[in-house]
């Protein structure tokens, strides 16, 4: 069994598991706090470049 | 030897006083004492609810007034069967049965579908727009049941899981419990919200002021921790409780702002904003998914916990919006 570190969740974040330093569209840096972290996809997260679940209640055909 | 622990809640019918006379007159510290039978029956929903709460309370942190040995005192077992199963029926019956949709998409797909297509209403959005303080402070004081030990039932269920499943669980519970740094530890973050409120921060302070509907919730949670047959359920419960957290911690942390309540308390929701849109992945996609993998025969139970907690979550949302006079 071997568990991939990255999981791209369908219409939905990328997980990443351990730590990384995320540059987002500005080029800030932010570093992961949690044992797994989800990444924005969707481009609508009000805390990105966390995802905070916003995906969910954009049209479907907008959702990554 | 100074006892830690709540103090017990006030009895509401024949079973609860029957219940608590038992618990507070076992001598503390006498091995060989059991407690005499209790053949009382519940003299309406709240005594027999509040009952098996505080038998469940046995098993989490006891009472400062209560022998501890009493969490498996024969009689009170048994009475914590009765009211365990009497729960479980009453839950099974409204049961409508796994959506259509889990046999094509599997679980985490059908899950998410079956959360969006919730109609229950919502107390997260009627703070966020528009409940008074007093609202605000009541709906904090019925979810510290919980929140004071969140993640704490589903914690009894971790040494049950398969292989992958226990993995992921423990890697959400690590984040859950503060990732080893105690002042992150989500119930110690509710406690210090309620501390700047002036509010009581110990477990079941405001259990008295509990209607049936949140006792019911708590019940549920720990009928499925509890119980290694249930285990399905418990994780089950967690994906849908995690799935519906994320948006209604946002709208929680908005309408807290908007009435002025201090950042400790809002810090709580927006740490759960970020936190649960991880957790619902990982326990949809990392807990539920190789459960059932594993142990297909379960997967009814999975999807029973999942409906359970968006059930009570809306039992609770119309019992507190109707009481406020709010059209639900």
């Amino acid at each position: 069994m071997s568990t991939p570190d990255v999981v791209i969740c369908p219409g939905g974040p990328l997980l990443l598991r351990g730590e990384h330093v995320i540059a987002d569209d500005d080029g800030t840096e932010h570093t992961t706090t949690r044992p797994v972290t989800a990444i924005c996809r969707c481009g609508k997260s009000a805390t990105k470049p966390w995802c905070d679940g916003t995906h969910k209640v954009i049209p479907e055909k907008n959702r990554p | 030897m100074p006892r830690t622990g709540a103090v017990l809640p006030k009895p509401r019918g024949p079973l609860s006083e029957a219940l608590v006379a038992a618990l507070v007159g076992t001598p503390a510290g006498s091995a060989d004492v059991e407690v005499a039978a209790i053949d009382v029956r519940p003299g309406n929903p709240e005594d027999g609810a509040l009952s098996l709460w505080m038998l469940y309370e046995l098993s989490y942190r006891g009472y400062a007034e209560v022998d501890d040995r009493l969490e498996f005192d024969p009689e009170l077992v048994r009475l914590r069967r009765r009211l365990e199963d009497d729960l479980e029926r009453q839950l099974r019956a409204r049961w409508p049965g796994r959506p259509a949709e889990a046999a094509e998409s599997g679980f985490a797909e059908a899950l998410f579908t079956m959360v969006e297509a919730d109609d229950g209403p919502s107390l997260a959005r009627f703070v966020q727009r528009e409940a008074t303080a007093d609202q605000a402070i009541e709906l904090l004081q019925c979810r510290s049941l919980y929140h004071l030990k969140e993640s704490d039932p589903v914690a009894l269920t971790l040494p049950r899981l398969p292989t992958a499943s226990r993995a992921a669980l423990a890697e959400l519970q690590y984040d859950e419990y503060g990732g080893g740094r105690p002042e992150h530890l989500h119930a110690h973050l509710f406690a210090e919200g309620l501390a700047t409120l002036g509010l009581e921060t110990t477990e079941g302070s405001y259990v008295d002021q509990a209607p049936l509907e949140v006792l019911e919730q708590n019940n549920a949670m720990s009928l499925f921790g509890l119980n290694r047959r249930l285990r399905g359920a418990s994780v089950g419960h967690l994906a849908a409780f995690e799935a519906t957290s994320s948006l209604p911690c946002r709208k929680m942390s908005q309408g807290l702002e908007r009435l002025g309540f201090p950042e400790a308390i809002r810090a709580y929701y927006d740490e759960h904003v970020e936190a649960d849109a991880v957790h619902e992945q990982i326990a949809a996609r990392m807990i539920c998914e190789p459960l059932i993998e594993a142990e297909p025969e379960i997967e009814d139970d999975v999807w029973f916990g999942a409906w359970a907690c968006l059930d009570l979550e809306s039992r609770v949302a119309r019992h507190l919006l109707e009481r406020w006079g709010v059209v639900a």
